[in-house]
Formats: structure tokens, sequence, C-alpha cells
């Protein structure tokens, strides 16, 4: 009994480290935007949006004035009956402006669970109180 | 400099499994009938490697613009993953920028020497965007130099109502901005540390520096 615990004792300070140290940190690009309203409770993997792929090809006043997406990640109510009537991302994936919404797993590319967010934020990057003070 | 921090943490908690593994099969070995320890008997303490790690709080410091088959957050398993585009691709030919964080893109001179031709109109590949060129300079307390606000590199990508008059009210010195406000995702913060340059590439804002009174200095950078 004595042995094990001095085994189990051995084996809690290693297993703590490895909630410190893994997993490891998604390092995704910054501005891949996650949007899963709906996605999980479909049984479908989170869109991941890359920001950074689209302002390439197009100026903020396209999606942002003349389609109307609002300035939040998962803020716009997005679903595939919007898009296929050429709202937001049907806008331009209809098959003539970019490739059409049959390519499910183009859009719906995220780890499953993946919560909504903007990848790389500042608030994202901030010290986390949680590795201060792990459990609190 | 570019030392995955991901990697040298998988090896070290490779070694930790491993040592742990090898606790648990000696522990079989020699005590094979006995009742399981309850978490009490256990002393709370943490392994050295642990607490005395060289970055004890920064995130995020390994390798930059991952192929989404490696970033943690695309899931490798999904057939369509590996056709996404490798950051680091489409950046190999931009400006770059000089921060730690971001894009490593300096996404106004790429626009500016035409490294990129984003497009102003959805369909319509030669509309040009409507420029309006108006500089507006927010005196800043402190030691920081003054913050000019550019209306002529906004406009080249943003409309007037994306800002206008949600985010700003369109009068000068109408609209009360903290630091604070901006790193928790307010006013300028909405674009900077979300899409655009982020919020530690402070000079890009704080540009006119200032005399001790507090005065742009002569040779303030336009
Ligand atoms: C151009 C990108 C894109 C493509 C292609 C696409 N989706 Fe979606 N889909 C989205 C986005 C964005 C959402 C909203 C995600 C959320 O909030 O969870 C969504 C939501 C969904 C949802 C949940 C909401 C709803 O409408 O019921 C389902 C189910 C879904 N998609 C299935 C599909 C299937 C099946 C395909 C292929 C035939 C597909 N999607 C192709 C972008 C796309
Ligand atoms: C091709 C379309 C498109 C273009 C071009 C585009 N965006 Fe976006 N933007 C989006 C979508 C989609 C989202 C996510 C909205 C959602 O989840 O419902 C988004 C989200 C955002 C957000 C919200 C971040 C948050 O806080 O959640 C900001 C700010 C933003 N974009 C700014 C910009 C700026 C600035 C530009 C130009 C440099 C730009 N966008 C260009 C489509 C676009
Ligand atoms: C203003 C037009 C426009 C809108 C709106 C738009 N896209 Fe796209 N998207 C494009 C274009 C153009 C491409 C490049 C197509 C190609 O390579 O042929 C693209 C490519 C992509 C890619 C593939 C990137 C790569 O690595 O090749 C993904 C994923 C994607 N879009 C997701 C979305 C999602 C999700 C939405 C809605 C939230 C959306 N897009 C809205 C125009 C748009
Ligand atoms: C990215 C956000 C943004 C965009 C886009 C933008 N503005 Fe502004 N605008 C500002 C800010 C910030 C101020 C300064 C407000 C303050 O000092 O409190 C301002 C101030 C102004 C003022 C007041 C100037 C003064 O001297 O009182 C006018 C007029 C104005 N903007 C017009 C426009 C017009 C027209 C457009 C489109 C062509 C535009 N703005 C686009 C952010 C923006
Ligand atoms: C996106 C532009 C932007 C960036 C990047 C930025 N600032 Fe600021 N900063 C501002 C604005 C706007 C104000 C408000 C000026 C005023 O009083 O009108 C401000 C104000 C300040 C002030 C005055 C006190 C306060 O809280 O308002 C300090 C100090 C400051 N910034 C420091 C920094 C430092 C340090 C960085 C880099 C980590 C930084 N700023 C990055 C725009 C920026
Ligand atoms: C609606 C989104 C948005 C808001 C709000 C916004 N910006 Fe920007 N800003 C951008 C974009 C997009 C660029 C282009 C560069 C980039 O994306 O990194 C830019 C560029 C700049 C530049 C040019 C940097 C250079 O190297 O020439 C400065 C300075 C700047 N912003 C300051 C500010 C300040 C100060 C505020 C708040 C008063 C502000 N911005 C608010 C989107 C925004």
């Amino acid at each position: 009994m004595k042995k094990l615990t001095k085994n189990l004792l051995i084996l809690l300070p290693l297993t703590a480290g490895l909630l410190f140290t893994a997993p490891p940190e998604a390092e995704a690009e910054y501005a891949d935007v996650v949007i899963n309203n709906y996605s999980d409770a479909a049984g479908m993997r989170p869109a991941i949006f890359p920001h950074w792929f689209h302002r390439i090809r197009f100026r903020c006043k396209v999606c942002h004035a003349d389609l109307g997406f609002k300035f939040q990640a998962g803020g716009n109510q997005i679903n595939m009956l919007k898009i296929i009537d050429g709202e937001y991302c049907g806008g331009c994936h209809n098959g003539e402006i970019a490739w059409s919404v049959e390519n499910c797993d183009m859009c719906h590319s995220g780890k499953p669970g993946t919560p909504t967010q903007v990848h790389g934020s500042t608030v994202q990057k901030l010290v986390d109180p949680k590795m201060v003070a792990p459990g609190k | 400099m570019t030392v995955n921090k991901g990697r040298i943490f998988a090896a070290l908690a490779a070694m930790a499994i491993f040592s742990g593994a090898l606790a648990t099969v000696m522990s079989e070995k020699g005590e094979a009938h006995a009742a399981p320890a309850t978490k009490q008997d256990a002393a709370p303490a943490a392994a050295p490697a642990a607490v005395n790690t060289f970055n004890r709080l920064l995130k995020g410091a390994g390798e930059r613009n991952l192929p989404p088959t490696e970033d943690g957050i695309h899931d490798p398993a999904n057939p369509g993953t590996a056709l996404l585009q490798t950051p680091r691709d489409a950046f190999s030919t931009l400006s770059k920028s000089t921060g730690a964080m971001g894009n490593g893109v300096n996404w106004v001179e790429a626009l500016k020497n035409n490294q990129i031709n984003p497009r102003y109109d959805r369909l319509n590949p030669a509309e040009e965007a409507v420029v309006f060129d108006l500089d507006i300079v927010r005196e800043v307390k402190g030691s920081m130099p003054n913050v000019v606000y550019p209306h002529d590199r906004h406009t080249m990508w943003l409309d007037c109502s994306n800002c206008h008059p949600d985010i700003f009210i369109p009068q000068k010195g109408a609209n009360q901005i903290s630091m604070a406000q901006i790193v928790m995702g307010e006013k300028c913060g909405v674009c900077h540390g979300k899409v655009a340059f982020p919020v530690g590439e402070c000079r890009r804002c704080h540009s006119q520096n200032k005399d001790a009174s507090g005065a742009p200095a002569a040779k303030a950078k336009k």
C-alpha cells in the first residue's frame, strides 16, 4: 500500500505536468474564423472561414457592406438554406464566383467541438488566468 | 528563434508518459492486489520540469502560418482539409510585417505594391475603391507618441458605413477611445487584434512623435 502511494506520488506530478504542457495549443492562422452555432448539433464538422484568404481576393466592403456580414464571429446565424438562396457564403460559393456548395468538406473542415472564435485574437492571446491558477 | 515550443513540450510530455507508464508497470508488479489509493493520500506537488519552464506564460511561440492539416483546429481526418491552402504559400510573395503576431503580412504594403488585387465589387474586378484622404490626430497623454488615424488606408478596404456611426461618430474628438477598450476588442480593436494588424504593433498607430511639452515634434512622421 505504501509503495503504491509512493508510486502515485511520482505519477501525479507527472500527469500534472502533462496538464500544463499538453495538449499543444492550436496554432491555426491569425483570423481563421470558426463558425459553430449549429454544426456540432447537426453532426457536421464546424465551418472554418479563412478570413486572410478571402481578403486577398476581396475588400472588406464586399462582404461587410454589400453582403451584410456583421463584424462578429458566429453573429450572422448562417445556415445552409440561406447559403443556397445566395446569402452570406452563397453570394459567391455558387459555382460562378467560387466553387459551389456541394463541396461540403471544404467549409466543414473543423475538429468537432471547436467553439466559434476568431483564432489568434488579442483577447485569446492574453496571459490566461487558468495558467497562473490552474483549476480556477 | 523559430524553435517549436509545441514539439519540445510534446517530447517532454512523451517522456513523462513513458516514465509514468513505467511507474504503473512497477506498481502493478509489486502490489498487484493493493487497494487503489485515494486522491487525498497524495500531497500536491509539481514536477520541477513544469515549474521552471523557460516561458511560463508566453503562448503561441511556435511556428506560424502552419498548413491546415497541422494547425490544431482543422480536422486532418476531413478529406477537404488537405486541399486548403497553406497560409505560408499564400503569403510568400507579400510584404512582411515585423511583429511576432498576426499573419506576418503588411497588408498596407501588399495592397499598395499591387502584390494583391482584392475586388472592391463582388462581380466587377475593374471597380475602383472610393478613397477618402483625411488623417485624424488623437493626442495621447504621457510618453506614448500621438495616434494618427488615416482614413485613406482604411477606405481602400472599407466602406464608410463599416465604421460610421456604429463604431465611431464621424466627428473629430467625439469618441472616447482607450487602450483598455482596444485590447478588449472595442473601437479600433473591432478589427485590430482580430483580422487587421495586431495591437502589439504599437508604433503603426502611435506614429506621431511629440516633444517634451506634448506638442507634435517638428520631424513627426506623417
Ligand atoms: C461555402 C461554405 C459551405 C459549404 C460548401 C457547405 N456549408 Fe454547411 N454551413 C456553412 C456555414 C458557414 C454554416 C453555419 C455553421 C454553424 O453556425 O454551425 C453551415 C451550416 C450547416 C449545417 C447546420 C445548419 C443547417 O443549415 O442545418 C448543416 C447541417 C450543413 N451546413 C451541412 C452542409 C452540407 C451537407 C454541405 C454539402 C452539401 C454543406 N453544408 C456545405 C458553410 C458551408
Ligand atoms: C469574403 C468575405 C469577407 C471579406 C472580404 C472580409 N470579411 Fe470580415 N468576416 C467575414 C466573415 C464570414 C466573418 C465571420 C462572420 C460570422 O461568423 O458570422 C467575418 C468577421 C469579421 C470580423 C469579426 C471578428 C469578431 O470580432 O468576431 C471583423 C472585425 C471583420 N470580419 C473585419 C473585416 C475587415 C477589416 C476586412 C477587410 C480587411 C474583412 N473583414 C474582409 C467575411 C469577410
Ligand atoms: C465575396 C465572395 C465570397 C464569399 C462571401 C465567401 N467566399 Fe469563400 N471563397 C471565395 C473565393 C473567390 C474563393 C477561391 C475559390 C477558388 O479557389 O476557386 C473562396 C474559397 C474558400 C475556401 C477555400 C480556401 C482555400 O484554401 O482554397 C473556403 C474554405 C471558403 N471559401 C469558405 C467560405 C465560407 C465558410 C464562407 C461564408 C462564411 C465564404 N467562403 C464566403 C469567395 C467568397
Ligand atoms: C475604420 C473606420 C473608419 C472608416 C471606414 C471611416 N471612418 Fe471616418 N472616422 C473614423 C474615426 C476613428 C474618426 C475620428 C473620430 C474621433 O476623433 O472621435 C473619423 C472621423 C470622421 C469625420 C470627422 C472629421 C472631423 O474633422 O470632424 C468625418 C467627416 C468622417 N470620418 C467621414 C468618413 C467618410 C466619408 C468615410 C468613408 C469614405 C469614413 N469616414 C470612413 C473612422 C472611420
Ligand atoms: C490600432 C491602433 C493602436 C494600437 C495598435 C495601439 N494603440 Fe495605444 N492608443 C490608440 C488610441 C486610438 C488611443 C486613444 C488616444 C486618445 O486618447 O484619443 C491609444 C491610447 C494609448 C495610451 C494612453 C492611455 C490609454 O489607455 O488610453 C497608451 C499608454 C497607449 N495607447 C499605449 C499603447 C501600447 C503600449 C501599444 C502597443 C502594445 C498600443 N498603444 C497600441 C490606438 C492604438
Ligand atoms: C473596421 C475595421 C477597422 C477599424 C475599426 C480600425 N481599423 Fe485600422 N486598419 C484596418 C485595416 C483592414 C487596415 C489595413 C492594414 C491591415 O489590415 O493590417 C488598417 C490599417 C490601419 C493603419 C495603417 C498602418 C500602416 O502601416 O500604414 C493605421 C495607422 C490604423 N489602421 C489605425 C487605426 C486606429 C487608430 C483605429 C481606431 C481609431 C483603427 N485603425 C480602426 C481596419 C480597421
